[in-house]
């Protein structure tokens, strides 16, 4: 592994920032969404315990926290595609150059 | 406060036997009926899962065949077999218990188990692709010194790995007990001669495919019970709902959050314990080995999310279900009008409720396969720890060949089951809640936070990472066990020394703190070369150039 040849190629920069980035970004919103939700729970436990409709018994707790299990799993089919397509493409190509020269 | 634990399930589902027993004698006739259905299924189970083993065993000629399963497990098939190390029977039976018991709480407390799904996949999973071969150490030790990271991270693994197994053995002896009529010995033997079989013959891949055979069966099985739980209240939440408030005498107080998280230093505390200590749990980390590259690696955690998220839904669907149908039945419950056998058997009653003696056959079956596919790949991480850091490079430095470090291996997993056996059965009569609390707080405080810097911080030295690992470890052992858990509740003292419920945000704190002021002091020549190494390891990890691919079959 040449290493001075990978650490100056501008493809490598380029897979290193963009998916750092990415993926400290949607980490980021994860840990946001989920310490809200413990935080509204902890500081204002009525919010989500209000019904839904009137007279109703369906709480709105119940589509949000279902929705916080649906948003997890779609944030990492998010990272999963674009990580697939953009991130593996570039590995490749950069590994092949290195590999070739 | 009382019970905000999330261990506070399992607390629940080990104190089950003594409550059972008050019911049990009416119960009796029903009982053998219902234990040969569910004995015949699991037998079905024992012997299917021993063919897999026979074939895996046939297969697994390396050492990488044995830790890994050759590294061939495809992204889908490995997503499975994480959500199967991760759908315990603690997280079955608990959480729908807990729903059942308490209601939305239930959700807010799974909800915690899965949002570290997605910052593993994140920060992680393919960086331990990248970086690994066989245990998460070598990720760990691969810039800094091998003698000491591997040895720490070795027994961050085992204490982890000993006080789950611990726990999973106690479960399993007890829920046995109840549901087969099998004496608690005899259940813990078996169980543990199984996993001895599993793990020993067939490594890594039998061990996964028991893993996903049992995920499957658990999916299905729940999967039905959700949907006749949904076909009852005629496909409607609000119907759902509003049968459950009635049956309990019409209070809405399970339709909102109660007192699990009632105050915000917990509420974190509980959050970063479950969070970091799933990203540090060995048995867990070792998955990402079983794939070829970082881009099955990454698909793993996306299909685990998905079956881990759709499986907390159908339990809080499960757990409401229980309120609404077994509240008529007074068969479940016992002259108290307690719940048969416990809270944390709400699941299994509805079980018969909604399919009759051959579904709850059918459920007990699959509780058990749960507990016995879990321990199987514990053991199997135990072992590596063992054969692979501490044997391979720590005492023999790294000069050893395969076939020696696979006996070793082998005998490891042995040596593993017959002290698990023993564990389970000294500790039958304790009171054993607080072990998988404190194996989330050791993952969180030791194996994490060495993990992740090693894979993210450039300056991180040896030096750092064994001072800041082994005070990350001490400060939640000190904790847990002058807390109320261990100190009042398991030693019979009067009152804790420490009041504190959740050590992880005091020990990770103290963990990273340690980490970074001890790197950053380094002056060593070690303390040079660990800084120097960061530059290919980063490359390495980024591109995945040199890491090991799979082995076909």
């Amino acid at each position: 592994m040449n290493i001075e040849k990978i650490k100056n190629h501008p493809d490598y920069h380029k897979l290193v920032s963009g998916r750092s980035k990415f993926a400290w970004t949607l980490a980021v919103i994860m840990l946001v969404v989920y310490y809200s939700f413990i935080l509204l729970i902890a500081f204002s436990p009525k919010t989500l315990g209000t019904p839904l409709v009137e007279g109703g018994v369906t709480t709105l707790g119940i589509p949000v926290g279902i929705a916080v299990i649906i948003f997890s799993f779609i944030l990492t089919g998010i990272y999963v595609k674009r990580a697939n397509i953009e991130f593996d493409e570039l590995t490749h190509k950069l590994r092949k150059e290195v590999e070739n020269k | 406060m009382k019970n905000i634990f999330f261990i506070s399930t399992i607390v629940a589902l080990f104190g089950s036997s003594a409550l059972f027993g008050a019911g049990a004698i009416e119960g009796e006739l029903q009982k053998s009926n219902i234990n040969m259905s569910a004995i015949i299924m699991f037998l079905g189970f024992v012997f299917a899962t021993l063919g897999i083993t026979y074939w895996a065993a046939r297969r697994t000629r390396t050492a990488k065949d044995f830790y890994t399963a050759g590294g061939g497990i495809t992204g889908f098939q490995n997503g499975l077999a994480i959500a199967g190390d991760y759908m315990s029977a603690a997280s079955f039976l608990g959480i729908s218990g807990m729903v059942y018991m308490k209601g939305y709480d239930g959700l807010i407390y799974s909800i915690g188990f899965l949002v570290g799904w997605p910052i593993i996949l994140f920060l992680v999973a393919e960086q331990l692709r990248n970086l690994g071969k066989y245990t998460f150490a070598d990720v760990t030790s691969y810039r800094l010194g091998q003698k000491e990271i591997r040895t720490l991270s070795a027994v961050g693994s085992l204490l982890t790995v000993a006080l789950y197994l611990i726990a999973q053995m106690v479960g399993a002896g007890q829920l046995i007990k109840v549901l087969f009529g099998l004496d608690y010995e005899i259940a813990v033997v078996l169980v543990g001669i199984l996993m001895i079989l599993y793990v020993t013959f067939g490594g890594m891949l039998a061990t996964t495919w028991v893993q996903i055979i049992k995920a499957i069966l658990l999916l299905s099985g729940a999967t039905f019970m959700a949907f006749a739980v949904m076909y009852h209240a005629g496909f409607s939440f609000e119907t759902l709902f509003t049968q459950a408030v009635a049956a309990k005498g019409g209070s809405t107080a399970i339709m909102s959050p109660g007192a699990l998280v009632s105050d915000p230093i917990s509420a974190i505390s509980l959050g970063m314990a479950l969070m970091f200590g799933t990203a540090g749990l060995p048995h867990i980390l070792m998955r990402f080995f079983t794939v070829a590259d970082a881009k099955e690696a990454r698909k793993s955690v996306f299909f685990a999310t998905g079956f881990i998220g759709y499986f907390y839904i159908l339990t809080f669907i499960i757990g409401f279900g229980a309120i609404v149908l077994l509240a008529n039945n007074p068969q479940y419950f016992d002259a108290k009008g307690v719940l048969i056998g416990g809270t944390n058997m709400a699941s299994i009653h509805l079980s018969q409720a909604v399919g009759g003696d051959l579904f709850l056959g059918f459920i007990s079956a699959v509780a058990f396969a749960t507990i016995l596919a879990v321990v199987s790949g514990l053991t199997l991480a135990g072992a590596s720890a063992v054969s692979h850091d501490l044997y391979a490079n720590v005492f023999a430095k790294g000069k050893v060949d395969e076939v020696k470090e696979m006996r070793v291996s082998r005998i490891a997993t042995i040596i593993l089951g017959i002290v698990a056996i023993f564990l389970g059965i000294a500790f039958e009569k304790q009171n054993i809640a607080f072990m998988v609390g404190l194996a989330f707080a050791v993952a969180a405080s030791s194996n994490f936070p060495v993990l992740f810097l090693s894979i993210f911080w450039s300056k991180l030295t040896t030096r750092g990472a064994v001072i800041g690992g082994s005070l990350g470890l001490a400060v939640a052992v000190t904790i847990v066990v002058l807390s109320k858990a261990v100190w009042v509740d398991t030693l019979g003292n009067p009152t804790p020394i420490i009041p504190i419920q959740y050590p992880a945000i005091y020990s990770v704190t103290v963990a990273f703190l340690a980490i970074w002021f001890f790197s950053i002091t380094d002056k060593s020549e070690r303390a040079r070369r660990d800084r120097e190494g960061f530059e290919a390891q980063n490359i390495r990890c980024q591109t995945g150039i040199g890491a090991d691919g799979a082995v076909s079959h």
